[in-house]
């Protein structure tokens, strides 16, 4: 501690080692949260459902989407990536998970939220699959932190039924 | 700065720095927010650095006390020679 530059490197080295502490710390402090999200979906309209000329079925539907996500908002958190997948099985694979709608939500406030949408991504099965299919709507979610670990979580929506017929 | 100096420099560099880290992240997480936490921290770095890096005169109130030259030449320094001679004693023994 004999020099000007010698007590600035020592302040600057612990400053920041106290620093990645704090951080850490912050991210620990993440797991007294304890979410308990909620989300409904409901199917209004089944818009279209047809048979792509290679094949592939698709279909098209409005979708209402409420959730109320901010039990997962704490002083750490940066964002909450959310997406709806349909997830369905098949003879040939036991999970087919498609992406129908997805957002980002920064903060707090946005987080309790209703929207009525047809799907944002399209909704096409790798097969012809998909006549009287029974699917699951699966609400997921990534919570990302400003420091430290990410968490991810999902809620399951059962009980949904695709048309017999293509319309 | 005098060696009595450096010490409390260090010390309370470290102090200040702890001391603002404790209080920073309970003010954070108390108010939810973690830009306040940096903020706290931030201001109490730079409060530390403006106290304990320049040479302050606070840091000098130790002096060291040197032996005056006068009193230097009274007590002349032991001859090379002797200092080899008891060399050789101890490596006999």
């Amino acid at each position: 501690m004999h020099s000007f530059g010698y007590r600035a490197n020592a302040l600057l080295t612990f400053g920041l080692s106290i620093l990645a502490l704090m951080c850490a710390m912050a991210s620990i402090s993440d797991n007294l949260n304890h979410p308990s999200p909620t989300a409904q979906v409901q199917v209004l309209n089944i818009n279209w459902f047809q048979k792509q000329p290679n094949g592939n079925d698709e279909v098209s539907m409005t979708l209402n989407i409420s959730a109320d996500l901010q039990s997962l908002f704490t002083w750490n958190t940066k964002q909450v990536f959310v997406f709806l997948a349909a997830e369905y099985e098949t003879p040939k694979n036991s999970l087919n998970q498609i992406s129908l709608w997805d957002a980002i939500i920064t903060s707090k406030e946005q987080a309790k939220f209703w929207i009525h949408t047809s799907n944002k991504y399209r909704f096409i099965d790798q097969g012809s699959n998909l006549k009287g299919k029974e699917f699951n709507l699966t609400m997921h979610w990534h919570v990302m932190p400003k420091t430290g670990k990410m968490f991810a979580n999902k809620l399951i929506m059962s009980g949904h039924r695709l048309p017999e017929k293509f319309r | 700065m005098d060696w009595q100096g450096q010490k409390v420099a260090e010390q309370l560099m470290q102090i200040m720095l702890l001391a603002f880290a404790v209080v920073g992240f309970l003010t954070g997480y108390v108010l939810e927010s973690f830009q306040m936490m940096i903020l706290v921290y931030a201001g109490g770095v730079f409060l530390t650095t403006l106290v304990t890096v320049p040479n302050w005169p606070f840091f000098n109130r130790h002096p060291l006390k040197w032996l005056d030259p006068s009193e230097a030449e009274k007590h002349p320094k032991p001859q090379r020679q002797q200092a080899v001679n008891s060399k050789k004693k101890s490596s006999k023994k």
